[in-house]
């Protein structure tokens, strides 16, 4: 007696409707919160005068080589050879500086994405890239809502590159280099619940100079780093994104986590397939070893 | 009608034709120009950059050209899961285009990746897997299914060998043979269940993307309506891998098998087009393809070939028309492309200021490679026993004169 095609999809069904019951190990997930002891950055625009001393310091402090061209500190945009910079937006009356590193997300979309973890939160939470681990995939590219890691494009052996808020220098007790050499306290270092504090301290104390809002506070599930803008300047103005208070991560983990049920889901599908196909293989090794097999169509 | 099997033989023929030469010439090209790649990285080789890290190695030779190689997997669903013998012809050359395919896709990451020599350690580091990264699955996926399907072609070219003049390779496959049809089962169902996994997979690899994709392409749906566009298009390239391998080598036609494969297609593209308007409603999108824009004509032009194919097959004595089965495969093939390929790259934003379009020697790579997989696909159907054929009662056989065993040699 065969195992005919009711039968197979009935067993089918009954094996999806069970797991689509069973008690998923890693369902849908809570949204991550950021380590006790986060650190980050506060960045206030409206003390930046724009004059990049932390583009060079930053410079300095991560690379050995010397900087690629005079114009280096006009750079345009993040780069392989540029971890930190200082951008300028203008609107008519408005203006206002800009900077940009990596935000050091509390749930961040580049870890979520990482094969082997060469991009993970190590110290104080700080998102730091491990070479050995990194087989040049780029999807933390893709799934960086800040486009904040960058490739070497022109290297036959690329590293991804991007600020790892001078881990190098908190190990030997100093501060980010950006931090350090501000002129006007612009961008300060600190724990994040601190930096948090001072933000929410100083827009109470100025409303009429702020933006009403902390951007990072709970933007994309939370940043490390933390943002204020001059009034009338919304954050999308200085070029960060809309981004709900979702990690993309956890839109991603949670969709797929629910369909595979901690590795279960697969593991009773393929059982349920190998009981089936080893029932209708037998059928048909018999009709493969006949020359001519009737079929009726 | 009254129908036979033909069991498969090798197609025999020439190897070196023209268009062959053609080929190699093609390949040969992109060898040399990924030595070059190899030497100065992949910028000044590919249009690639910080804000577009994937283009068309991905987006085409990965994306589109593992589904392009779900014929394997989609017809196994039929033969095995569904117990209809009646495709069992379509099985060995299916499952050659998959193989080729998915080494092709394969091929096309590794070139793509930038540090290539930390690949080795993704199988064997299990102790530093990232169990939340969608990639991580994927990868590991096509790796172990790349080496399925070639365990699954092994017994069409271990069967010749075993019959074959070289005495090593007999004895080689007469050894292999027994315990590898033990073990067939439980392979052929690791070929049902990996693609599933990955094919859905390579959706969700783009929730990550977030908000770089444009909302009519951002769902939770993702992995379904990958899922569904790939065994579209592995039913067609199957209905279209058949038509042209006859047409091509003069043997005869199956299209009453393939009338039966585009029935399955019509289910499943039936249910993407449900799903994909559903999703888009439900998500309260309905504005956006209303509107017209250059995204939502992109919307509509994929939903286009997926109706137009249903249509074209919506009166069943169409299916016995070659003209229109040919044409309905076709649609569903370019309609499954055109939405993957949007997801990954057409309807991916990473901000102003970026912009991406293939260079001529990504282009000229990607289109070696292919010509290297058609060429092996050549070489095996030619040498191996993969084309069998389903034949009105009576009819003679159709087997290329070199084909057949040639007369002892005194």
């Amino acid at each position: 007696m065969g195992l005919d095609r009711r039968t197979a999809l009935k067993t089918l069904a009954a094996a999806g409707a069970a797991i689509a019951g069973a008690p998923g190990r890693a369902e849908a997930r809570e949204p991550r919160r950021a380590p006790e002891d986060a650190v980050g950055l506060l960045y206030d625009a409206t003390l930046c005068i724009g004059c990049k001393a932390c583009v060079a310091a930053c410079y300095e402090a991560n690379f050995d080589e010397p900087p690629p061209g005079e114009m280096y500190y006009e750079a345009e945009d993040l780069s392989a050879t540029c971890r930190n910079i200082i951008k300028e937006h203008v609107d008519g009356a408005a203006h206002s500086f800009m900077k940009m590193q990596c935000m050091h997300c509390v749930d961040p979309g580049c870890i979520s994405a990482c094969m082997l973890g060469a991009l993970d939160k190590r110290e104080y939470g700080i998102v730091t890239w491990d070479g050995d681990r990194c087989v040049g995939c780029r999807y933390c590219q893709v799934a960086c809502p800040y486009n904040v890691p960058k490739f070497q494009w022109n290297d036959a052996t690329p590293e991804i590159v991007k600020c790892e808020l001078c881990s190098h220098r908190l190990a030997e007790g100093g501060i980010p280099a950006c931090a350090e050499v501000c002129p006007r306290e612009a961008v300060i270092y600190g724990r994040r619940e601190e930096l948090l504090a001072e933000a929410h301290r100083r827009l109470e104390a100025d409303p009429e100079r702020y933006e009403p809002k902390v951007f990072g506070e709970t933007d994309g599930g939370g940043t490390q780093v933390l943002y204020l803008s001059a009034a009338g300047i919304p954050f999308t103005d200085l070029g960060l994104p809309e981004l709900g208070d979702r990690s993309v991560a956890h839109t991603s983990e949670t969709v797929q986590h629910t369909i595979y049920k901690g590795f279960v889901a697969p593991v009773v599908v393929y059982g349920v397939l190998g009981a089936v196909v080893w029932k209708t293989h037998r059928q048909h090794e018999v009709g493969e070893v006949e020359v001519e097999e009737e079929v009726h169509s | 009608m009254r129908m036979v099997h033909s069991p498969p033989q090798p197609i025999g023929g020439k190897i070196l034709t023209r268009p062959f030469l053609v080929m190699s010439g093609l390949l040969a090209g992109a060898l040399l120009l990924l030595v070059y790649r190899f030497i100065v990285g992949l910028g000044p080789v590919t249009g690639l950059s910080d804000g577009y890290p994937w283009g068309l190695w991905i987006a085409f030779d990965v994306v589109v050209g593992t589904a392009l190689a779900t014929g394997g997997y989609a017809v196994a669903i039929l033969v095995y899961l569904l117990n209809n013998g009646k495709y069992h012809p379509l099985v060995r050359p299916a499952l050659l285009t998959s193989a080729l395919g998915y080494t092709l896709g394969a091929i096309g990451v590794i070139i793509d990746l930038g540090r290539y020599w930390n690949v080795p350690y993704l199988p064997i580091k299990f102790w530093e897997w990232n169990l939340n990264s969608v990639l991580l699955e994927v990868a590991l996926c096509i790796m172990l299914y790349v080496a399925v399907l070639w365990i699954e072609v092994s017994p069409f070219l271990l069967q010749k060998w075993e019959k074959g003049g070289n005495e090593r390779l007999a004895r080689f496959s007469r050894a292999v043979l027994p315990p590898l049809k033990k073990a067939m089962p439980f392979i052929i169902a690791l070929g049902l269940l990996l693609p599933t996994m990955h094919q859905s997979s390579l959706g969700s690899l783009m929730l990550l993307a977030g908000t770089k994709i444009h909302p009519l392409w951002y769902t939770p749906m993702l992995p379904a309506l990958f899922l569904l566009s790939c065994i579209a298009m592995g039913y067609g390239v199957v209905v279209l891998e058949g038509m042209t391998s006859r047409t091509t080598f003069g043997r005869l036609r199956e299209t009453p098998v393939q009338a039966g494969l585009t029935r399955a297609a019509m289910l499943v593209m039936g249910a993407y087009v449900v799903l994909r308007f559903g999703d888009v409603a439900f998500r309260g999108q309905l504005g956006l393809i209303a509107e017209i824009t250059p995204m939502s004509a992109l919307f509509w032009t994929e939903q286009a070939l997926f109706v137009a194919a249903l249509i074209l097959l919506l009166r069943r004595r169409e299916h016995y028309n070659r003209g229109h089965l040919f044409r309905a495969a076709g649609l569903m093939v370019l309609a499954g492309g055109l939405y993957r390929f949007s997801t990954f790259l057409i309807a991916f934003d990473p901000g102003p200021g970026w912009s991406y379009f293939p260079t001529i020697p990504e282009v000229l790579i990607t289109v070696g490679l292919v010509s290297g997989e058609i060429m092996a696909y050549l070489v095996i159907i030619k040498k191996f026993p993969i084309i069998g054929g389903v034949k009105p009662a009576g009819w003679p056989s159709v087997v290329a004169p070199d084909a057949r065993p040639a007369p002892a040699r005194p």
